[in-house]
């Protein structure tokens, strides 16, 4: 059973058509990328899966449950998690906080939450997370003092950290330097290979969807356009044409 | 019969009056997101500059000009420069407080440097009655429908068919966007405060006659306001005239069908009930959000 | 809150301030410690306010209606002989509970429409108060509210009630602190700062609303019940919008979202009558036009003007500690 499956999905805005009929489906333990002009709605087509807005037509579904239009903490709480591409980490709280909110509302109650421990039993589980991704030293650290490849580490994290099994990343790559790249693109592997999470991830770094994804889905004028293997899609013309034409 | 024909005619001049001053509240919120908490004293002030000005020999209309002319300097200009600009980029709540104590400010000023007591103010409209179809409707309140009702729609004329109006609608609707086009975005909104003082001051030298010029006159008419506006949907103009006039209306056969007790109610009922039901206020549009 | 660490001075300034408090009310006289039992008082409706909208990012103009629930429970259950302690503990609930019940549908509808909601509220709480004079003495009022005994102590003497307001802020202040330390305070600041992303991670942005919004104004029901013992009447005009408003503007003047946000403006607000005292006429001309120049400085209040400075110092901080840390993180 895949663990996403997207049928149909549909969303107007007035007369437009930013998503029109998409659909795909994906495999446990898979990484697939999303790429396609800008504009060809691929954030859109997250926004609708994440519950962020509802879908005009179409079905959304995680693990063979529907999910349609379920609020997006609803959906995080039953373990699909994402990042944005405008970088939105909290400021204000440090990068270990971060963290600690990250994975609070996946455990215990509203009153072990109110009584309990400060950290809600997560500070450990966050410092070795913050470990994983090469911020250790930072964890005390302001986020918004943060470099902003550092941020984007963090963000990615802040994703991961409470145990997702479909993970939704939109453009991590984004205003990203070379060498945080290759951090950010070793971490993200490394998390796949030993926790096993799905992951779907839109890019428009070509060389970093290409490396990492084992299949690609390629979106233009909110439709599908292709779905394959990374050789095959940077091989079909229509594609390309997508890219380079008109 | 008769008078609920009455009754309802005193509402709607009552409601025009409300819509005047709930279009400028509206500008400003749309062009800015200003809440001005002052907009019932700015609609009491102007008065005071007239009648500072009849005081002094000058004719009606000469003070009447000069009360416009100071209302757009300091209600619409120096309030714009000196208390909005250097607050709006720290979001909507400081500068609503602000305006609450310039609120404060300007009843206080008012009250201590010219005169705790209602003053007449004159009106160029008679003060009797005229018979229409067997009910008596005065021509004051004929006057405050006519004036307020033309200025509100030569104002939405002005904002559909002129040039700097689709502007200004632009600029209203999405800043970024409007500046990046290169329309002058500042000076629209600036000409957004401007209209708002033409409009308190016209309001002011309506409502004066009819309730003599008092410092305290700007703690209802601004309530009314805010509640016309958001009642109306608090990004349309046009929802404003509607909200006014609905406001006024229901309040006057409210205040004459309900018990007197619970009369200041009622506007704050019709507004939760219109929220509930229509979020957006009667007239107004879903606000787009940014992802 | 203001970030990290608070540093060696402001744990030192906060301990010679709590010590002042402490012994300042022997050496005041009768109106000196009403005015200390009053800036108590304010400072817990304040700081319920702060909840709702510091933390949570809701605006309520219900704050003072709440204030008049929680006073007029307290005039009505101590002058029929009830203990004090009842009356307060009606107080909290049914500030909490009305509270929850306002939240519950406003918020469903949009997420500020709260606003409007307790507008609406407050109105009605003040023509209630005024009309149904069977329960609360109408346009008379309550008189006589008495003050409490604790262990046979009675609070009637000034000093005494000045103590036991200022021991109720302190509750009220370590409750509230203890709050917004926990992960509820996290999940009230993740929706104020970012209520999308807090979403995203799980966090139910409305339930958390809710909750501050109920809990804040079970603050402002508990200050109501302080006062009402402290000013021995209870009547309809202390309770209007304008209470509501003047919280408010406590709250935005004070720095709104900081902890010690409300304890600044109600300061403002209780001693700016008495500052300005000399200029009589003036005084509330001056007063509004102080809030306005103060906001106009630092619109995200006093304690926003002291953030601003320590945020500058702490950049400056963290960008040598990154600096020093680049080899191990791979940046070049």
């Amino acid at each position: 059973m895949a663990v996403l499956e997207v049928s149909g999905l549909s969303k107007r805005f007035g007369g437009v058509g930013a998503v029109n009929d998409v659909s795909f489906a994906v495999q446990e333990g898979e990484i697939l990328g999303v790429i396609g002009p800008n504009g060809s709605g691929k954030t859109t087509l997250f926004n609708c899966i994440l519950g962020q807005l509802p879908p005009s037509a179409g079905e959304v579904r995680f693990d063979g449950r529907v999910t349609t239009g379920m609020s997006p903490s609803a959906l995080n709480r039953l373990g699909v998690s994402r990042t944005f591409q405008l970088l939105q980490v909290f400021p204000r709280l440090s990068a270990r906080e971060n963290l600690i909110l990250a994975g609070q509302e996946h455990r215990g109650g509203m009153i072990s939450r109110l009584v309990g421990r400060r950290d809600a039993g997560l500070g450990g589980a966050a410092d070795e997370l913050l470990e994983f991704f090469g911020l250790g030293r930072l964890a005390g650290t302001r986020a918004g003092s943060l470099s902003y490849g550092q941020q984007k580490l963090l963000d990615a994290a802040m994703a991961f950290m409470s145990g997702p099994r479909l993970v939704l990343l939109d453009e991590p790559a984004g205003g990203v330097n070379p060498s945080m790249l290759v951090t950010l693109k070793d971490r993200l592997q490394a998390y796949h290979a030993e926790r096993g999470a799905t992951l779907v991830i839109i890019e428009h770094n070509m060389d970093f969807v290409m490396s990492m994804c084992a299949r690609v889905l390629v979106l233009a004028e909110g439709r599908t356009l292709a779905v394959g293997a990374p050789a095959e899609v940077r091989a079909d013309e229509k594609v390309i044409e997508a890219y380079l034409g008109r | 019969m008769a008078n609920f024909v009455a009754l309802l005619i005193a509402g709607l001049a009552t409601g025009a009056l409300y819509a005047l001053v709930a279009v400028g509240f509206t500008l400003m919120w749309q062009t800015s997101q200003t809440i001005n908490f002052a907009q019932g004293e700015f609609v009491m002030l102007p008065a005071f500059f007239m009648l500072a000005a009849m005081n002094h020999g000058a004719p009606y209309w000469v003070a009447l000009a000069i009360g416009v002319g100071l209302s757009l300097a300091i209600l619409g200009l120096a309030f714009k420069r000196l208390l909005v600009d250097p607050m709006l980029r720290h979001g909507v709540l400081p500068l609503a407080i602000a305006t609450m104590a310039l609120s404060s400010f300007l009843k206080e000023s008012v009250k201590t440097f010219y005169s705790a007591e209602a003053s007449p103010f004159p009106s160029p409209a008679p003060s009797s009655d005229l018979r229409v179809l067997g009910v008596a409707v005065s021509w004051q309140s004929l006057a405050v429908l006519v004036a307020a009702l033309s200025a509100v729609t030569l104002l939405q004329l002005g904002l559909s068919r002129t040039r700097i109006g689709r502007q200004m609608q632009a600029a209203a609707q999405n800043p970024t966007v409007a500046q990046i086009l290169g329309l002058p975005v500042e000076r629209l909104i600036l000409y957004a405060f401007l209209l708002n003082a033409a409009l308190v001051a016209l309001a002011s030298a309506l409502v004066s006659p009819i309730y003599l010029a008092k410092f305290s006159n700007g703690e209802t008419l601004g309530q009314a306001a805010f509640i016309a506006a958001i009642v109306g949907g608090f990004n349309q103009v046009r929802g404003a005239v509607v909200g006014g006039l609905l406001l006024g209306v229901v309040e006057n056969l409210g205040a004459a069908y309900i018990s007197d007790a619970y009369r200041d109610a009622i506007p704050l009922f019709v507004l939760v009930v219109v929220i509930l039901f229509r979020p957006n206020g009667l007239v107004g549009r879903a606000e787009e959000r940014t992802v | 809150m203001t970030g990290a660490a608070p540093g060696r001075i402001a744990i030192a300034a906060g301990l010679a301030v709590a010590a002042a408090l402490i012994v300042a009310p022997l050496f005041l006289r009768r109106y000196g410690l009403y005015l200390v039992s009053d800036w108590a008082v304010m400072t817990i409706a304040a700081m319920g306010l702060n909840l709702t909208l510091g933390y949570a990012g809701q605006v309520s103009l219900a704050q003072g209606a709440f204030v008049g629930v929680g006073a007029y429970s307290a005039a009505i259950l101590t002058t029929h002989g009830w203990p004090f302690a009842t009356a307060m503990a009606l107080a909290l609930a049914l500030s909490f509970a009305v509270g929850w019940a306002l939240g519950y549908p406003a918020l469903r509808v949009r997420h500020h429409y709260l606003a409007f909601v307790t507008l609406a509220f407050s109105t009605l709480a003040f023509l209630v108060f005024r009309n149904e004079a069977w329960l609360t003495g109408g346009v008379e009022g309550i008189d006589g509210v008495p003050r409490p005994s604790l262990f046979g102590w009675s609070m009637r003497p000034p000093l005494a009630y000045a103590y036991f307001c200022l021991a109720a802020l302190a509750l009220a202040a370590a409750a509230t602190a203890w709050l917004i330390r926990s992960p509820w305070g996290r999940a009230f600041l993740a929706l104020r700062e970012n209520p999308l992303r807090a979403q995203s991670l799980g966090v139910d942005t409305r339930r958390y609303t809710l909750l501050a919004f109920a809990i804040g104004s079970a603050l402002g029901g508990a200050a109501g019940a302080l006062y009402a013992p402290l000013v021995g009447l209870v009547e309809p005009p202390a309770f209007t919008l304008a209470l509501s408003l003047n919280l408010l503007m406590m709250v935005i003047v004070g720095g709104s979202g900081y902890f010690l946000g409300p304890f600044l403006g109600a300061l403002i607000a209780v001693m700016a009558p008495e500052w300005l005292r000399a200029w009589e006429n003036y005084y509330l001309i001056l007063y509004a036009a102080l809030v306005m120049g103060l906001l106009v400085i630092s619109p995200t209040g006093i304690l926003g003007l002291v953030d601003r400075y320590a945020l500058h110092r702490m950049a400056a901080e963290a960008s040598a500690a990154r600096t020093a840390l680049k080899p191990s993180i791979g940046e070049s």
